[in-house]
């Protein structure tokens, strides 16, 4: 009943008929490939090396301030420095390896499907996302160096008067270019979950990494575009003698506000949702649990990315110009979806044999600094108490909390996943030091920027006044990030004497979704055969079919397939 | 293919509900336009999904009883390899360099696009044969 | 009650938030020590114990209602709350002094309408506001140039200072003493450097500092009328030290 049938699913594809890979090698493979896989892997090296760029930006940012009045960097190359560490951890790391790395390689294989929908769109959009990553760092070697307006680039501060010079309209470009692959992007995942998924591959089967997926397509192609406008109205009023942002020709600054953060509230969470969703695998699988309540994770995704279109004035409150009662209680709203999300995550672990691989402990870590990271967000959706943390380092401390949780999710999907696209499993030894190192270094690195922001340490400072208190803060944050670094290059060591050292075979972790069913690596077009899909853990009831989900007050039995049969949408 | 337009209908109605509430309570223009706009994303495919699913023959992904064996038929065209998306690339790439060094970046730019464009169409319609 | 890391700060309005600053931690511990708890229960109670497989729970509703009903009525709770404080820091009751404020990059002026006051300075020289202790004070806040923050802790309060837009607010301190602003939205190359002070005075020595700028001797005479030195007035170096610091 639960056997897999022969003949094999029959998919037509075009290279020849070939079932092996054909075709270019070597380099003239990477430049031609439309196969997600490689797509997929050519995504994550470039984040990655995007991480450690935008990393390498913090340890000088953090030197500086480690004295009060720090001189290893000018005034003016230390705007630069958080200009770009922002924006390329935000815009060239944490998207693209959200949507662009893991979702590309997995995605398909956890439906089923033998590629995505749109090959080639796929291909664009990585060579978009390159070159878009290309064009903004070419800034630096600019005669006025890189953007220096923050990551937002706010207005007026962004036109031709007050930031003249080719940095800031590279880094306008670069983000013309991410973009759009960010938008490709969007249209292919939706494209792929609607229209190939497997047979018996139900929307409400689906894993909820691919429901989380799903979900972060749907807002990029809601929010990008306008970012994309925003963008395109800068330029213009930068070099076409527009006035759209300028008191001086009867135009808004804050009007860039409202059409940056209306695509940037929802970054945020297209940024955190694939994390979210890689956290739940990995939390069921070391738990040899099912995921606890399935349908409410899905709800409360789906919550989430509603609500997260209608705050983004939040990020304005302190303008005097918006209204701050609607925003505030939208704000607030969100954390009972991502309340459902954290006590699910725990449900998942409850009564499970609970298994503390690395992936498991970075989900762990996920789970904590993220819980930190969600709480200090409550206060910022309160106005009164955000007109006195806006702009100080407990809003840095905060989205740094959230961030970094996303940085554990990351973690815990590539050495969940990473056994899957490349056949063999990390060293578990160097992961739990890589672990160790992580987490007590983000604790070290985010913990005292609280407590600078309410004594008053305003953001975006070069130095800082001469206050011993405020110094050492400064110093134990400092050596959290050295720390975080640290893991970071451990990573890197790991993946060094790993390499193709310990093959992983099918399914390593003994895990549930269905791109375990196939070889690690995938064949082309990923599965020789399917088995039944009857729930959203195929692989697992091929291989525990007396192991079927409970609902609530039903206890273990022997069950039949038809016994158990959950009806699903 | 009802779930799937449920989703989108959900997400129009939430945003047009935002919307309603929004821009009558601040009477803040850009905020409205862009719900509003929202609401009009959400609505248009899923209601082309919603018509859609009520004429579509079931398919196997939505039965929850298929067997492995019912996707038998072409799925899709999947080109093992492909050009063009790396010409595309490189064009857009010089495009966008022709907005920060100059205009005649354009001609290698949109040069690229174009062979892009049109070498694209053609390898799609031989279904991805070189 | 422990200040969770902010400060009462010396005005009617930040107090009101520094008590809803408290409330609000007091939930946020209550949840983040819960949470913990329970993770941490898990961890150690449910470690894998060899390799039986455990029953494959999956629902819970009665479960999953409670912990989706009652955090919405927190939320609501603390929205309440938020409501209540912020009507009072958006409050505009009537005004007897008014003060008008013009960042620029990279300093502040600050004007007194109809008096001859006229406070000016530049990055270091952390220009001071003078105003009456238990007075309603008016500010109009505008820029000339890019946005800016006007930020002072002691208020717990800032508001960014739009070019082509008045921002209007009140503010009633409670206690005297020299407290330390800045700016804090990025304005280009010296935004790390743009202080201000704030100097809150008794009604009478306000009345006689405003008075002073109808004499020609000026400056020297506004020091005295402040008893403080006219280098402290007129110039020095931005360091938190110099001032008092509320509640520490």
């Amino acid at each position: 009943m639960t056997d897999v049938l022969d003949p094999p699913v029959h998919v037509e594809h075009h290279d020849g008929g070939h079932e092996e890979h054909h075709g270019p090698t070597g380099i003239l493979n990477w430049l031609t490939s439309t196969d997600h896989k490689v797509i997929g892997l050519s995504y994550t090296v470039t984040s990655v090396i995007m991480l450690v760029i935008g990393g390498l930006f913090a340890e000088i940012i953090r030197g500086q301030l480690a004295t009060p009045n720090g001189t290893l960097v000018s005034l003016a190359q230390y705007n630069e420095l958080f200009t770009m560490h922002g924006s390329v951890m935000i815009y060239l790391f944490a998207g693209p390896f959200a949507f662009g790395a893991l979702a590309n390689i997995i995605v398909p294989i956890q439906i089923g499907a033998p590629d995505m929908a749109f090959p080639r769109l796929n291909a664009l959009s990585y060579w978009l996302y390159l070159t878009g990553s290309i064009t903004m760092l070419s800034g630096f070697f600019t005669a006025g160096g890189a953007a220096n307006f923050g990551w937002v680039g706010y207005a007026p501060l962004s036109n031709s008067l007050n930031t003249p010079g080719a940095g800031a309209d590279l880094w306008i470009g670069g983000l013309l270019l991410t973009g759009f692959s960010a938008i490709f992007t969007g249209v292919n995942l939706c494209a792929t979950i609607f229209y190939l998924r497997a047979p018996g591959m139900t929307m409400f089967r689906m894993p909820i990494f691919t429901w989380n997926m799903l979900v972060t397509a749907i807002l990029i192609l809601l929010a990008f575009p306008v970012l994309t406008a925003g963008l395109v109205m800068l330029y213009a009023d930068r070099h076409f003698g527009t006035h759209i942002f300028s008191v001086a020709g009867g135009g808004v600054p804050v009007l860039w506000q409202h059409i940056f953060w209306f695509w940037g509230h929802p970054e945020v969470y297209i940024l955190a949702l694939p994390f979210f969703g890689m956290v739940t695998e990995v939390i069921a699988v070391f738990s040899r649990k099912p995921v606890f309540g399935y349908k409410g994770m899905i709800f409360a995704t789906l919550t989430i990315a509603a609500l997260s279109l209608g705050v983004w004035a939040h990020h304005m409150f302190t303008t005097g110009v918006v209204l701050l009662p609607f925003f505030s209680i939208m704000s607030l709203l969100i954390a009972v979806p991502t309340g459902i999300k954290m006590f699910n995550w725990i449900g998942t672990m409850w009564k499970g044999q609970i298994w503390f691989s690395t992936a498991m402990l970075m989900a762990l870590g996920f789970l904590f600094t993220f819980l930190i990271g969600g709480l200090t967000g409550i206060y910022l959706a309160s106005p009164p108490l955000d007109f006195f943390t806006h702009d100080t380092y407990f809003v840095i401390a905060h989205f740094h909390s959230v961030v970094m949780a996303l940085v554990f999710g990351g973690m815990a999907g590539l050495y969940y996943w990473g056994p899957k696209f490349t056949g063999y499993l990390l060293n578990e030894k160097f992961g739990k030091m890589q672990f160790w190192l992580l987490f007590i270094g983000t604790q070290l690195f985010t913990i005292p920027l609280y407590i600078l922001g309410l004594d008053g340490m305003p953001r975006r400072m070069a130095v800082y006044p001469n206050d011993p208190q405020w110094k050492t803060l400064n110093d134990i944050s400092t050596l959290g990030a050295v720390l975080i670094g640290l893991s970071t290059v451990l990573f890197v060591i790991n993946i060094v004497v790993s390499w193709k050292k310990y093959p992983a075979g099918d399914n390593p972790w003994d895990a549930q979704t269905l791109e375990w069913f196939t070889t690690s690596p995938p064949p082309h077009h990923n599965f020789y055969r399917l088995p039944q899909i009857r729930s959203e853990r195929p692989t697992w009831d091929h291989n525990h079919p007396n192991y079927r989900s409970l609902q609530h007050g039903v206890h273990e039995g022997v069950h039949t397939l038809d016994a158990t049969e959950e009806s699903h949408v | 293919m009802k779930v799937e337009a449920k989703i989108l209908l959900g997400l129009g109605l939430f945003f047009g509900l935002m919307c309603l509430v929004y821009w009558n309570w601040s009477l803040e223009n850009a905020g409205g336009v862009m719900m509003f706009a929202g609401m009009l994303l959400g609505f248009l495919p899923g209601g082309y999904y919603y018509w859609w699913s009520r004429r579509m023959a079931p398919r196997p992904e939505d039965n929850p009883q298929a067997a492995q064996a019912e996707s038998s038929v072409v799925v899709g065209a999947f080109p093992g390899s492909s050009i063009f998306p790396f010409v595309m690339g490189m064009g857009a790439f010089f495009v966008v360099l022709a907005l920060v060094f100059g205009i005649w970046l354009l001609v290698p730019g949109l040069g690229l696009v174009v062979w892009a464009l049109l070498g694209g169409t053609a390898e799609g319609r031989r279904s991805g044969e070189h | 009650m422990p200040r969770f890391g902010a400060s009462p700060g010396v005005t009617d309005s930040s107090k009101s938030a520094f008590h809803l600053w408290q409330g609000f931690s007091i939930a946020a511990v209550i949840i983040g020590v819960l949470t913990v708890a329970l993770m941490l229960w898990a961890v150690v109670r449910y470690r894998r114990k060899g390799d039986q497989i455990p029953e494959q729970h999956q629902y819970h509703l009665p479960l999953e209602v409670i912990y989706t009903v009652v955090p919405i009525l927190i939320v609501f709770g603390l929205f309440a709350a938020t409501l209540v404080v912020e009507n009072k820091a958006t409050a505009n009751p009537k005004t007897s002094v008014t003060i008008d404020v013009n960042a620029f990059q990279w300093g502040w002026q600050f004007l007194y309408p109809g008096t001859n006051a006229l406070v000016y300075g530049q990055t270091t020289q952390s220009p001071v506001m003078v105003m009456p202790v238990d007075t309603n004070v008016h500010f109009n806040l505008t820029s000339t140039d890019v946005m800016h923050g006007f930020y002072v802790r002691a208020f717990n309060f800032s508001r960014y200072a739009l070019p082509g837009v008045v921002n209007t607010f009140t503010i009633r301190a409670q206690n005297t003493g020299t407290y330390f602003g800045q700016c804090t939205q990025l304005c280009g190359l010296y935004h790390s450097l743009m202080f201000f002070r704030v100097k809150i005075v008794s009604a009478a020595d306000y009345a006689k500092w405003i008075a002073s700028f109808n004499n020609p001797a000026g400056i020297a005479a506004a020091a005295a009328a402040l008893k403080t030195t006219t280098a402290e007035l007129a110039s020095g170096v931005a360091s938190k030290n110099t001032y008092t610091k509320f509640g520490r």
